[in-house]
C-alpha cells in the first residue's frame, strides 16, 4: 500500500500541471466562474494526494534509517556516459514538511483568488499561472538531483515573473517583472557554476552523492589562483549558496523583492512570502552537510542572515506601503532562517566539543514552516484590506476594524505570532532559532535576533494599528469581506495558533541526516523571557506611538531622526547604487564601447579590405558589369566545361 | 524506401520545385506559393521518414561506443568527373539528419511566414527552393567537392535573395555578406585541395580521408584554414560583421532559414571537416579558437544590449548562440561536442521563430525599433506569448530547447580540465546574465506597458500564421522536455567523431 502511494506521488505535481495545460491550451476563454471552479478542484485533489503522501511518509518513511524515500528516479538528461541527469522523487523529513505547506497553501491561495480576482479581464490567465506555478514549486522540493531543482528553480522564477507582470499594462509591474527575473537570473548563473564543479568531482548530480563526507572530503583542496589561495569546498559551497542568495532575497540581492509587490497580492502571498522565496533557505539545508563541511561558508550564511534580518526589519519601521511593509518583514524572517542554519555550525572557540549544533537546522525549518502560514495570513488578510480601501498606503486606512472584524481579529493573531507572543506558533520557531544561536557560542547573532523580534513587533503592530484602529482617514465606499476571501484567512489561524505542538517533532525529526538524536546542549531558563520581553516592548513602544490610529508620531519621527529617516525610508539608496552600475558601467561602460567597437573597428576593417580590393581590382573592372545574366552565363559554362573535360 | 534514393529525393525535390515555379505565371501567387508549401510539406514528410528509418536501423545495429570511425549509413556513390575522381558520394549520419530534420522544420515554416510576399514572387520561391536544395545537399554528401558545391549552392542566392527583396541598406548587406562568405569559401576550398593533395589517395571522399593521418605539421597549417572558412559562416569572430547587417536586411523567410540553418553549415563543417579529419590539427588549435569563441559568445551578448531594432537583437544573439556551437565543440570534450551539435538545432529552431515572429510583428506595426513599441500583449496576445517563450528559449529556460543545449555545452566545457577552458567556462555561463538583461529588455519593451493608440487596431496572427509559429513552438518544448531521442541520436554520431579527436 505504502509503495503503491508512493509510486504514484508524481499526482502531486500532476494535477497543478494538468490546471495550467487544461486552461492554457482550452478554457483561456471560458467563463471566470467554470476555470476558478476546475482550479480549485484539481489543487484540491492535489492537496489530498499531497496529505496521504504525507502521512504514507510518517507512517512508513519516517522509520527508515536515513529517513528518506526516493519514489522513483527515472533518467531525463544524458551527459555522458559517466554523468546522467534524473527526474525523481525524492521524500524525506523537509521536503514532505515543504509538499504539505505548498499544497494547502496553494489551495487556500486558489479559493481566495476566486473573490480577489473577481472580475480581472485576466482572471483564467491567473489560474493557469498559479498552478504552474504550484507545480514548478513542487517539483523543486521534491528534487532527487541538483539539476533537477535547478530545472524547477527556473521554472518557479519564470512563474514569478510571469505573476509579477501579471498587469502587464502597468509599466511599473513590467519593470518589477525584469528587475526580478534579472536578479535571481544572475545568482543562478553562479549556482549553475557550483554545480558543475560538484557535477565534475563528484560525478553525479544527486544530491546523496554531493552530500556523501567523501564529496566534502574531495574537494577539500586549495586552490592558488593568480596569487589567491581559495579552498575549491568553501568556494563550491558559496556557488551553489549564491542561487538561494539571489532566490531568498538575501542582502544586497534583496532587491527585487520589494519591487515584485506589484503582482496582485495572492501571488505576493504564495510565492514572494510563503514559499518561493524560502527555496534559498531549502537549498541551503538541502546541501547542509556539504556546506557545513566548511566554517567559512557557514560563517557567511550566517552572517548575511543575521545581517538582512536586522536591515529589512529597520526598513520596514519606515515604509508606508503595507505590501511593501510585509515583504521587508519577509525578508527580516527569511534572514532567521537562514542564520538559523549558519549557527547550526557551532562556533569555533564554542566550549561543547560538538561541531554541529542539529537545533540550528530544525529551527530553522521549523520557522519556515510557521513562517509560510501566519505570513501567508498577513498577506491575505492585506490583500482584503487593500481590495477594500483601494490603496497601498496605511496612512489612508484606519478604523477598519468595525468594518471588517474578521479580518481584524485572524491579522490580530498574525501578528501576535509573527511578533513571537506565546503561545502562537511563531514564539516556538523563533524561541528554538534563538536557543540554538545561543548554544552554538554564536552571541552576536544572537543579539541581532533579539533585537530584531522587538523591531518586529513593532514594525507589525505599527501597521496593524495604523490600518484597524482610529477612525477611517480616507473615504470609504461599500467596504466588505468577501467571504471567498475572508475564508482562506480564518482557516489559516488555526496553524498560526496551533503549529507552537508541532515543536517536538520538528527537534526530533526534522533534523540535519545523520543526526537522528537531537543534541544535549543546555536550554537557558530566562531566553524565553528575553524574547518575550524584547516583543511585549516592541508592541507596548507601537501602541504608545500609534495606538488608536495616532499618526502624529510618524511625522515626529521624521522630524527627529532628520536625515537617517530619510536614509532607511529610501532603502539606504541601494537600488540607486544598482542603477548607477547597470546603466552607467555595463550600459554605458561596457556594451557602449562594445558596439562602437564593432561597428567602427572590426566592421570597419572588414570594410576596409573590401575598399582596397576594390581599388585594387580595377584592373579586371570589365568582367565586372553588374549583369546577373552575365554572370550565370559564365557560371553555366564553367560547369558545362568542366563536365566535359570529366568525361 | 530504399535509403540512398531517398536522400537523393530529398535534395532533388526542392530542385524540382524550382523547376515547377519556373513556367508558372508571374501574377499567380497563389499557385507559385501553393507548389513550394506542397513541395516541402512532401519533403518534410520525407525528411521524418528519413528520421524513422535511421533511428530504426542505428537500433537494430548500434554503433559500438569505441569506434573511431564515422559510419555513414543509405551510402551510395557514383563518379561524376573522372579526372579528378570527384564523386557523387552521399550518406548519413545521426547529426546530418537531425540537420536535414531541422532545415525540413524551418523551411516548412519559412514558406509559410513568405506567403505574404507580393514582389516577384516567383523569383523569390525559384531562388528559395534553390537554396534550401543546396542546404539538403550539404548534408547528404560524404564527397568534400560535392560538398563544397552543394554549399556554394546555398550560399549564393542569398546574395539576391536580399539584395532583391530586403529592407534597408540591403544592397550593402547583401554585397557585404555574399563577400565575406565566398572569402570564407575561398579558404575551403584551398582547404579541401589541400587535403586532397597532400592524401595522395586522389579522392574526395571524406570516409576515406578520415583513414588517412595527415602529417602534424600539415594539420597545423590546414586546420586553421578550414576551421575559419567555415567558421565565418558560423560568424565567428571577428569575421561575425555580415550577419547583423544581413539578419536586418532580409527578408523574414531568408533570414529564418539563414540563421536557422544556412549558420550551421559553418559549425556543421567545422565539425565533419576540420576536426574529424585534422584532429591533430583541432588539439593544437584549440586555445586559440576557444578564446575567439568565448570572445563572440560573450561580445555577442553585450553587443545585443545596446541594440534598438528587434533585427540586430536577434542577429547579435545569433552571434553569441553560434558562438556557443563552437565553444562546445572547442571543449573537445565527449559532452562538449555533443552539446554542440545539440546548440545546432535548438539555436536553428529558436532563431528561426524569433525571426518568423519579428516578420510578422514588423508586418502591423512596421517598425522593428523596441522603444517604439509596447503593450502588444493586449492587442496580439498569441504573437506575443510565443515572443516571451522563445526569448525565454533563448534565455537558456529549462523545458525549453536551449536549456538543454547549453547545459551539455556547459558541462562538456567544464569537463576539460585545462585552466583556460575553466575560465572561459565560467565567462560563457556569466554570459547567460546577460542574455537574459538584453532577452528581458526585449520582451518587456514588446509586450508590456501600455498600448500606443497607433498599435490599438492592430490584429492577431491569422490561421495560416499560426501554424508554422506552433509547429516552432512544439519543436523547441518537445526538445527540451522530452530531449532523450535526439541525445541518443547524437551520441551515437558523436562518439566516433571524439574517440577520433582523442586518438
Amino acid at each position: 500500500m505504502a509503495d503503491f502511494i508512493f509510486t504514484h506521488s508524481y499526482l502531486i505535481l500532476l494535477f497543478p500541471l494538468l490546471s495550467f495545460a487544461l486552461i492554457t491550451f482550452f478554457m483561456l476563454h471560458w467563463q471566470n466562474r467554470t476555470v476558478g471552479k476546475l482550479a480549485i478542484v484539481l489543487s484540491g485533489l492535489s492537496l489530498f494526494y499531497g496529505l496521504l503522501t504525507v502521512v504514507t511518509y510518517l507512517i512508513s518513511g519516517l522509520g527508515t534509517p536515513d529517513r528518506s524515500v526516493l519514489c522513483f528516479d527515472l533518467a531525463w538528461l544524458n551527459f555522458s556516459p559517466e554523468l546522467t541527469a534524473n527526474m525523481g522523487i525524492y521524500l524525506d523529513p523537509i521536503s514532505v514538511m515543504m509538499v504539505f505547506v505548498i499544497t494547502v497553501i496553494s489551495l487556500l491561495v486558489n479559493i481566495y483568488s476566486v473573490g480577489y480576482m473577481k472580475g480581472d479581464s485576466g482572471f483564467n490567465r491567473f489560474f493557469a499561472l498559479l498552478a504552474l506555478f504550484s507545480f514548478s514549486m513542487l517539483g523543486l522540493v521534491v528534487s532527487s538531483n541538483i539539476l533537477q531543482m535547478f530545472v524547477f528553480w527556473e521554472l518557479v522564477g519564470v512563474s514569478s515573473y510571469a505573476l509579477i507582470g501579471f498587469w502587464y499594462e502597468k509599466p511599473s509591474a513590467v519593470a518589477a517583472s525584469k528587475k526580478a527575473f534579472i536578479v535571481t537570473r544572475f545568482a543562478d548563473a553562479f549556482f549553475l557554476i557550483g554545480i558543475l564543479t560538484v557535477s565534475f568531482v563528484t560525478g553525479s548530480f544527486d544530491f546523496a552523492t554531493l552530500n556523501n563526507p567523501e564529496t566534502a572530503a574531495a574537494l577539500n583542496k586549495t586552490l592558488i589562483f593568480g596569487g589567491l589561495s581559495v579552498n575549491l569546498l568553501t568556494l563550491t559551497s558559496l556557488l551553489i549558496f549564491a542561487g538561494g542568495w539571489g532566490k531568498s532575497a538575501m542582502f544586497p540581492l534583496h532587491i527585487w523583492l520589494p519591487d515584485a509587490m506589484e503582482g496582485p497580492t495572492p501571488v505576493s502571498s504564495i510565492i514572494h512570502s510563503a514559499t518561493m522565496v524560502v527555496a534559498g533557505v531549502y537549498l541551503t539545508a538541502r546541501m547542509f552537510p556539504l556546506f557545513s563541511a566548511s566554517a567559512t561558508a557557514m560563517g557567511v550564511i550566517q552572517f548575511i542572515g543575521a545581517f538582512t534580518a536586522l536591515f529589512a526589519a529597520v526598513i520596514a519601521i519606515t515604509q508606508y506601503d503595507i505590501k511593501r511593509i510585509l515583504a521587508f518583514s519577509t525578508l527580516s524572517q527569511l534572514g532567521y532562517m537562514l542564520f538559523s542554519l549558519g549557527v547550526a555550525k557551532v562556533a569555533a572557540d564554542g566550549h561543547h566539543g560538538a561541531d554541529i549544533n542539529p537545533l540550528g537546522y530544525s529551527a530553522s525549518m521549523y520557522h519556515v514552516f510557521t513562517h509560510a502560514f501566519f505570513k501567508c495570513m498577513l498577506f491575505l488578510g492585506a490583500g482584503s484590506v487593500i481590495h477594500a480601501v483601494h490603496s497601498n498606503n496605511i496612512m489612508d486606512m484606519g478604523g477598519l476594524k468595525k468594518l471588517m472584524p474578521r479580518t481584524y481579529w485572524s491579522l490580530l493573531v498574525a501578528c501576535l505570532a509573527i511578533g513571537g507572543l506565546f503561545p502562537l506558533s511563531g514564539f516556538w520557531s523563533k524561541d528554538a532559532i534563538l536557543l540554538a544561536a545561543l548554544q552554538s557560542g554564536h552571541k552576536t547573532t544572537f543579539l541581532v535576533g533579539l533585537v530584531t523580534g522587538g523591531l518586529t513587533a513593532f514594525y507589525m503592530f505599527r501597521l496593524f494599528f495604523l490600518t484597524f484602529h482610529g477612525e477611517p482617514r480616507s473615504e470609504l465606499h461599500d467596504v466588505h469581506e468577501d467571504p471567498w476571501m475572508t475564508l482562506p484567512i480564518v482557516i489559516l489561524t488555526v496553524p498560526t495558533v496551533t503549529a507552537g505542538l508541532l515543536e517536538h517533532f520538528f527537534i526530533h525529526y526534522v533534523t540535519v541526516p545523520g543526526f537522528n538524536e537531537p543534541s544535549h546542549f543546555g536550554h537557558p531558563g530566562w531566553l524565553p523571557w528575553a524574547a518575550t520581553g524584547a516583543a511585549v516592548s516592541g508592541i507596548g513602544l507601537a501602541w504608545l506611538l500609534y495606538g488608536q490610529g495616532k499618526t502624529d508620531a510618524a511625522s515626529s519621527l521624521k522630524k527627529v531622526a532628520g536625515p537617517l529617516h530619510t536614509l532607511v525610508y529610501n532603502k539606504f539608496y541601494i537600488d540607486e547604487v544598482y542603477l548607477f552600475v547597470t546603466h552607467k558601467i555595463i550600459f554605458g561602460g561596457i556594451a557602449a564601447p562594445i558596439k562602437w567597437f564593432d561597428r567602427q573597428i572590426v566592421d570597419g576593417s572588414m570594410n576596409l579590405t573590401g575598399w582596397l580590393l576594390q581599388k585594387g581590382g580595377k584592373g579586371v573592372r570589365l568582367l565586372q558589369n553588374g549583369q546577373l545574366h552575365f554572370y550565370l552565363g559564365v557560371t553555366v559554362i564553367g560547369l558545362i566545361v568542366i563536365l566535359f573535360l570529366g568525361k | 524506401m530504399n535509403g540512398p534514393l531517398l536522400l537523393t529525393l530529398i535534395w532533388v525535390i526542392p530542385f524540382v520545385i524550382a523547376l515547377i515555379t519556373l513556367p508558372l505565371h508571374n501574377d499567380d501567387h497563389l499557385r507559385i506559393k501553393q507548389v513550394s508549401l506542397w513541395g516541402n510539406l512532401v519533403n518534410l514528410i520525407f525528411v521524418i521518414s528519413l528520421t524513422f528509418k535511421f533511428i530504426g536501423d542505428t537500433a537494430a545495429a548500434p554503433l559500438a561506443v569505441t569506434d573511431s570511425l564515422s559510419r555513414f549509413q543509405y551510402t551510395y556513390k557514383v563518379v561524376w568527373f573522372q579526372i579528378l575522381n570527384i564523386e557523387y558520394n552521399i550518406g548519413v549520419d545521426a547529426i546530418s539528419v537531425l540537420m536535414m530534420l531541422l532545415t525540413g522544420i524551418v523551411i516548412f515554416c519559412g514558406v509559410l511566414a513568405s506567403w505574404n510576399v507580393k514582389n516577384q514572387a516567383k523569383e523569390f520561391f525559384v531562388l528559395l527552393n534553390v537554396l534550401v536544395a543546396g542546404v539538403y545537399g550539404v548534408f547528404v554528401s560524404i564527397d568534400l567537392f560535392t560538398f563544397f558545391l552543394f554549399y556554394e549552392i546555398a550560399v549564393l542566392p542569398m546574395y539576391l535573395l536580399i539584395g532583391l527583396w530586403g529592407t534597408g541598406k540591403k544592397e550593402y548587406a547583401a554585397m557585404k555578406l555574399t563577400l565575406m562568405l565566398v572569402a570564407g569559401s575561398a579558404f575551403i576550398l584551398a582547404g579541401i585541395l589541400a587535403l586532397y593533395f597532400e592524401s595522395g589517395l586522389n579522392t574526395f571522399d571524406l570516409d576515406q580521408l578520415s583513414r588517412v593521418r595527415f602529417s602534424d605539421s600539415f594539420q597545423y597549417w590546414v586546420f586553421p584554414i578550414i576551421f575559419f572558412g567555415f567558421g565565418v559562416l558560423g560568424a565567428i569572430f571577428p569575421f561575425h560583421t555580415w550577419s547583423p547587417d544581413g539578419h536586418a536586411s532580409a527578408p523574414t523567410a531568408v533570414s529564418m532559414l539563414h540563421a536557422g540553418v544556412l549558420m550551421k553549415l559553418g559549425g556543421y563543417g567545422c565539425l565533419r571537416v576540420a576536426m574529424y579529419l585534422l584532429p591533430e590539427g583541432a588539439q593544437m588549435w584549440m586555445t586559440f579558437f576557444l578564446v575567439l569563441v568565448t570572445i563572440n559568445v560573450f561580445y555577442g551578448a553585450l553587443g545585443a544590449l545596446r541594440q534598438t531594432d528587434l533585427k540586430y537583437i536577434t542577429a547579435y544573439s545569433s552571434v553569441s548562440h553560434c558562438g556557443l556551437v563552437l565553444f562546445g565543440f572547442t571543449a573537445m570534450t565527449f559532452t562538449g561536442l555533443k552539446g554542440g551539435v545539440l546548440q545546432m538545432i535548438s539555436h536553428g529552431l529558436m532563431t528561426a521563430l524569433f525571426f518568423c515572429l519579428i516578420g510578422m510583428i514588423y508586418g502591423r506595426t512596421h517598425t522593428r525599433t523596441v522603444s517604439e513599441m509596447g503593450g502588444l500583449m493586449k492587442v496580439m496576445p498569441f504573437l506575443s506569448v510565443a515572443f516571451v517563450v522563445v526569448g525565454f528559449a533563448g534565455l537558456g529556460l529549462p523545458s525549453l530547447s536551449g536549456f538543454i543545449a547549453e547545459a551539455n555545452v556547459f558541462v562538456g566545457s567544464f569537463a576539460n580540465p585545462a585552466t583556460i577552458n575553466r575560465v572561459c567556462t565560467v565567462l560563457a555561463v556569466l554570459s547567460i546574465v546577460v542574455t537574459a538583461v538584453y532577452v528581458l529588455r526585449t520582451v518587456n519593451g514588446l509586450v508590456g506597458g501600455p498600448v500606443s493608440d497607433r498599435f490599438k487596431e492592430l490584429s492577431d496572427a491569422s490561421l495560416m500564421e499560426k501554424v508554422p509559429v506552433t509547429i516552432l513552438l512544439f519543436c523547441l518544448f518537445g526538445m527540451g522536455i522530452m530531449p532523450g531521442w535526439i541525445i541518443d541520436l547524437v551520441n551515437s554520431a558523436v562518439h566516433p567523431i571524439y574517440n577520433n579527436l582523442m586518438r
